[in-house]
């Protein structure tokens, strides 16, 4: 893995004075029968070939789920009755997304950076083209966002990283229950002044093992069987408790 | 204790579920419904996606439905050539219902349509009986002899048929409808069909009511069956895990259920049906008609 990061800061950005040395508690997250949700550690140093300037470094990290399209529907009254009326398709939104600072926002990084590597929430998502008979499209992902932060779904934390001596850094994500299966894309910004000095990625796996994943198979793969099989369970269980029963009541 | 449902790709606790299938088993042997009509709305609030919901209700229905039919069955309880004619109108329904379903989807406004069809037959379904059990209620109490089985439209149709175990010689054309029409809605609104069927069979075919929730039951298993099977292959939205949880509570619920029903007059198991049926019919229609606290909602298009 190392080689592979080495690789990465390398083609990422050669010439930069300042470079991540990261770690992960984990680079892989393994989805088990009783998976409730994880912590992952991230922490590294910056290693520098030049002295340290006066302006003090930033650190922003983010981790982002699978990116998928979603339909977002807006409801409203007509005939006296709540309908969804309007339907917006965001073209990307990943189905987790936390970044962590340093610092408070506005310090850790400018807009124009934010716009250009996409770190913010609103900027990692994409909607191309919202319906001609849409109006406020932007309500929608607005939407989007308020409803997935409300479920840990997407966080901003603030602050949350951990910077000593301008040079070791650490924060943890905490990834909810619910999550879906995939690569999760994991970005570290090195800032000064708000502009990005320095930038690594890596990606932390995600995936169902064990009878999770021999399920989650099957059901792709085999879908007959798989529903044949579910059948099987449920007539058995219904014989199965009928017959205990039964037992039961004549003892 | 957490577990994490493989397809759902939810965390959800265990024992939740548990009684949750454990609920719906008892009303299931008590009334002859799948409970497919409460537990999909109750699986929606707890966080599973409803589509998954919808597939995995209709398998567990599937569970239910045989440790139900088997305590009938015992008991001699069951129209099995009734309940087959009613399933053959019902697949045929189901055929269609899926067929229709799909095409609504396109059109978008599933959602609506689902919920406007629940309160709708619901409500209907909840107010007729409720009107007529509380009337043979009071009209027991008062000790009057039970009303004579009146002969209406239904038993001057051709293609007679002796159903023995009904008491009943009436022709097959009646049941095939209803079986149809249940099969229809049951595709459409995902669930077994059973709170529409056993009225159904009381008031329109005539049917004992200790036979109706036999019957139902054993034509359910089938529609849930199929229903299920058309969903796993079609949409990959069938929750083996989530399934056998409440199972495992359904099947324990459904022989405490037909127990209960045995100690209870079937004018009071009516009466019960009824509020229940009402209450869910009034809790979707609320969420209609009072302003959401979120408008907006989110649909994954994969």
């Amino acid at each position: 893995m190392w080689r592979a990061l080495a690789l990465l800061c390398a083609l990422a950005l050669p010439a930069s004075a300042e470079e991540v040395v990261l770690g992960l508690s984990q680079d892989s997250v393994s989805i088990s029968t009783d998976f409730d949700g994880s912590e992952i550690l991230i922490y590294g140093a910056i290693k520098r070939d030049a002295p340290m300037p006066e302006e003090p470094i930033q650190v922003v990290v983010t981790v982002a789920g699978p990116s998928l399209p979603v339909t977002v529907r807006r409801k409203s009254h007509a005939y006296g009755i709540w309908v969804n009326t309007a339907a917006v398709e965001i073209d990307h939104a990943p189905s987790f997304y936390a970044i962590a600072t340093s610092a408070p926002w506005d310090e850790a990084i400018s807009n124009v950076e934010d716009m250009r590597h996409r770190v913010s929430i609103p900027h990692a998502i994409r909607s191309v083209g919202a319906p001609m008979d849409v109006l406020n499209s932007q309500t929608f992902t607005e939407a989007l966002i308020r409803i997935r932060e409300d479920n840990d779904q997407y966080q901003l934390l603030e602050n949350a990283v951990t910077l000593r001596e301008q040079t070791l850094f650490d924060t943890s994500i905490s990834l909810p229950a619910n999550l879906t299966e995939g690569r999760y894309p994991t970005r570290i910004f090195l800032t000064r002044g708000g502009q990005v000095v320095s930038k690594l990625e890596t990606e932390i796996e995600v995936r169902k093992v064990g009878i999770e994943r021999w399920l989650f198979v099957l059901s792709r793969e085999q879908p007959l069987v798989y529903g044949l099989l579910s059948l099987a369970i449920a007539a058995v269980a219904g014989w199965g408790a009928s017959a205990l029963f039964r037992m039961i009541r004549q003892q | 204790m957490q577990i994490y449902l493989p397809i759902a790709e939810v965390s959800v606790n265990a024992f939740l579920l548990l009684g949750l299938g454990g609920i719906v088993g008892i009303l299931s042997g008590m009334f002859g419904v799948g409970g497919g009509f409460l537990l999909t709305p109750l699986l929606f609030f707890i966080g599973i996606p409803p589509a998954v919901a919808v597939a995995t209700g209709a398998n567990q229905i599937v569970a239910s439905s045989v440790s139900g039919v088997l305590a009938h069955l015992k008991r001699r309880t069951v129209d099995l050539r009734m309940g087959t004619v009613l399933l053959v109108g019902g697949i045929l329904g189901a055929f269609l219902g899926v067929g229709l379903f799909n095409h609504l989807k396109q059109l978008g406004q599933v959602d609506l349509l689902v919920n406007l069809f629940y309160v709708v037959f619901l409500g209907i379904i909840g107010s007729l009986m409720m009107v007529e059990s509380l009337r043979a209620l009071r009209k027991s109490r008062r000790g009057a002899p039970p009303a004579r089985k009146k002969h209406n439209w239904v038993h001057g149709l051709p293609l007679k048929m002796r159903f023995r175990t009904s008491g009943l010689y009436i022709s097959v054309i009646p049941p095939l409808v209803v079986g149809f029409s249940v099969g229809v809605l049951a595709a459409i609104m995902g669930v077994g069909g059973g709170f529409i069927m056993v009225p159904a069979m009381i008031y329109l075919l005539g049917m004992p009511t200790k036979v109706v929730v036999g019957t139902s039951l054993f034509q359910i298993i089938f529609v849930a069956a199929f229903t299920t099977v058309m969903h796993a292959s079609t949409n990959h939205t069938v929750d083996i895990a989530l399934a056998l949880l409440l199972l495992i509570g359904g099947v324990v619920g459904a022989q405490v259920g037909t127990v209960v029903a045995t100690k209870l007059r079937a004018e009071q198991l009516r009466v019960l049906l009824a509020a229940l049926v009402l209450a869910v019919c009034l809790k979707i229609g609320l969420e209609l008609l009072l302003e959401p606290s979120e408008l907006y909602s989110i649909a994954e298009t994969h």
